[in-house]
């Protein structure tokens, strides 16, 4: 489509003005976790590491990074094998239900976090009897997580021919070895890009979180969400919400490079033009 | 049809078949794919299985292979019951249509894949699959992708993976369907030439009549997941055994039953060849015992280039097409309309069975 140069202009006013509007708080937080001035005033007075030595030797952030990196790593293990196991047979078998398994499989990403979360609490709580701790965080949010295990997954099985799994069973591998040899290898980048986006979910969680972890544990959200309104926190709260963004953003930014050529293909043509 | 069992099941000697088909038969859904297919295979021969789309030659050749469990029937593999067997259990191979080669693998990766999962060891089948890509020319594009290669070029490799595990059955399922013409029929010359010297069975899925005629030592015509006829190339050719060979296979010029009726005198349908009926240009009959003629008139010529196709309506018959060798008497426009006299000799009419019966 061709735009006029008055269109490209207001065009791309508005859209510098909606970015400006969703990253400028974003970097905000990101300079205040090096402002020296304890009351954030701005300009900022001038440029300190001392917050982000406090939060280093903070035990209790420590023991959040730790408890965040424990529950994103076991979930999206979690998430991949399951991720995949789904993605598998929905994709290459017919069977009674498939449809329905399908949406079923996605539904999670989609239902609000507080319903999940008071679901899970109840099942856990009342039903399975199991005491809250941060197994119950990685079951529950594996069930989100797998949905971008899965979307992935099978999207790529889609791109490839089950022909080739036939092929290699034609010149007698049996089942594990293709899936080992041939299937796994058309599969690593999208599991990659999956496993990158289910630990960036997992990793900034607090909805689900809330509702599913043990008394005397903490993430990282959780942390900040204990910490943000006691004042002499507040500096310390900034540099965990800077790592927060970069702990999430960076696998997301990773995984959109992996999941590859429509990315590449638009980045392209826009070039083109 | 018990003419054509009779055919495709003994063989004349008490030798065990390479492959035997006993009442197979798939059904997906309400479709079958399939039906009561009885055949033998004997070893070492080129058979074709012609077939238009949809005619259950490759779910056939599928069921064979092993990607598709039978609904009913046996398959066996040297005398022996193969039908529940997993495709990695059998003696066979198959070159895909679209040859199916791992993307992510080399040339030699994918031509000793079969070797890798058998264990043997590195060193030996990297030599084994090189020396099988020296054998389909390919020699120097050992280290290549298979999406550098052009399609004749996969083509062979798909070949040589196949065949470097030594199969007792080797299985091509429309191999050549993506290659333009001249590719094409080289590659049947090949394929022709490297199963005589291997001395494997080819079983070979086509729907194109010509390749299916050029290359096999018999041919299975299928239809509705039944087997029509079973012959060699000759014999579906000169002799079809219905009105749906007659047609499917070369060119037929077809008398339905009240046609032949009144030519012969005999209430069944008949076919003659294009390429045995003879055009009188001056409208003068042959007479001789043997021959019959018959008059119409020229509505249309098709340049064939070592002939022209000359539409004739006959009068009181169906539109004939005889294949005319020499030079015609004069332009097209000339011709046509004109009144001719078409002549056969009527040993080249074969008589139809109607179907079914």
């Amino acid at each position: 489509m061709r735009l006029s140069r008055s269109a490209k202009a207001v065009l791309g006013v508005v859209s510098g003005l909606v970015l400006l509007f969703i990253y400028t708080p974003l970097m905000l937080v990101v300079v205040n976790s090096f402002n020296a001035d304890r009351t954030f005033g701005w300009p900022p007075k001038g440029f300190t590491l001392e917050w982000w030595g406090k939060a280093f030797d903070s035990p209790g952030v420590r023991d959040a990074v730790v408890s965040s990196l424990w529950v994103a790593v076991v979930a999206t293990v979690i998430s991949l094998v399951l991720g995949t196991l789904l993605a598998m047979s929905l994709q290459r078998y017919k069977f009674f239900g498939r449809d329905i398994i399908s949406l079923l499989v996605i539904l999670p990403i989609a239902l609000p976090g507080v319903v999940t979360g008071i679901a899970l609490n109840n099942m856990f709580t009342t039903i399975l009897g199991v005491p809250l701790s941060l197994w119950t965080v990685v079951i529950a949010h594996a069930t989100f997580c797998m949905v971008t295990v899965f979307n992935n997954v099978i999207a790529r099985l889609r791109r490839t021919s089950a022909g080739l799994e036939e092929a290699s069973a034609d010149l007698g591998a049996g089942v594990f070895t293709t899936f080992g040899l041939v299937t796994f290898p058309q599969l690593r980048s999208a599991l990659l890009a999956g496993g990158l986006l289910a630990f960036a979910l997992s990793f900034d969680e607090i909805i689900v979180t809330t509702f599913t972890i043990g008394a005397g544990e903490t993430t990282l959200p959780i942390w900040i969400l204990q910490n943000l309104f006691r004042p002499n926190q507040a500096p310390v709260v900034n540099v965990v919400a800077v790592v927060l963004i970069v702990v999430s953003i960076v696998p997301i930014w990773l995984a959109q490079r992996l999941s590859g050529d429509s990315v590449g293909v638009s980045g392209a043509r826009v070039k083109a033009d | 049809m018990t003419e054509t069992l009779a055919a495709g099941t003994s063989t004349g000697t008490d030798e065990v078949p390479a492959i035997r088909l006993r009442k197979l038969t798939k059904v997906f859904g309400d479709t079958v794919a399939v039906n009561a297919v009885d055949l033998d295979i004997r070893h070492g021969e080129f058979f074709s299985m012609l077939g238009p789309s949809g005619s259950g030659k490759t779910t056939v050749l599928r069921l064979i292979a092993g990607f598709e469990l039978p609904t009913s029937g046996t398959i066996e593999l040297e005398g022996k019951d193969v039908t529940a067997k997993a495709p990695f259990q059998r003696d066979v191979n198959t070159v895909f249509q679209d040859y199916a080669l791992f993307p992510h693998m080399s040339l030699v990766d994918n031509v000793a894949y079969g070797l890798r999962v058998r264990g043997m060891p590195g060193n030996q089948r990297r030599e084994r699959a090189r020396e099988a890509l020296d054998r389909v020319q390919l020699g120097k594009f050992v280290g290549r992708k298979p999406a550098q290669l052009s399609g004749g070029q996969r083509q062979r490799v798909a070949l040589a993976r196949a065949l470097v595990v030594e199969p007792k059955v080797l299985l091509l399922d429309e191999p050549l369907g993506a290659l333009d013409l001249k590719l094409r029929q080289q590659m049947q010359v090949e394929l022709k030439e490297l199963q005589r010297s291997l001395g494997i069975t080819f079983i070979f899925v086509t729907h194109d009549q010509e390749e299916a005629l050029t290359m096999s030592d018999r041919i299975g015509v299928f239809n509705n997941g039944s087997i029509e006829q079973i012959g060699t190339a000759h014999e579906i050719y000169e002799r079809p055994g219905d009105i749906f060979v007659a047609n499917f296979v070369g060119t037929s010029n077809i008398f339905d039953a009240g046609q032949a009726q009144s030519v012969y005198g005999r209430a069944e349908p008949l076919c003659i060849r294009p390429e045995r009926l003879r055009v009188a240009w001056a409208g003068e009959p042959e007479r001789r015992a043997g021959v019959t003629s018959r008059s119409g008139s020229v509505t249309s010529f098709v340049y064939v280039g070592h002939a022209t196709q000359v539409r004739v309506q006959l009068d009181g018959g169906p539109a004939v097409v005889a294949l005319v060798p020499e030079k015609l008497p004069g332009s097209d426009a000339e011709l046509v309309n004109r009144p001719v006299t078409v002549s056969w000799d009527d040993d080249a009419v074969v008589w139809l069975p109607a179907h079914g019966s």
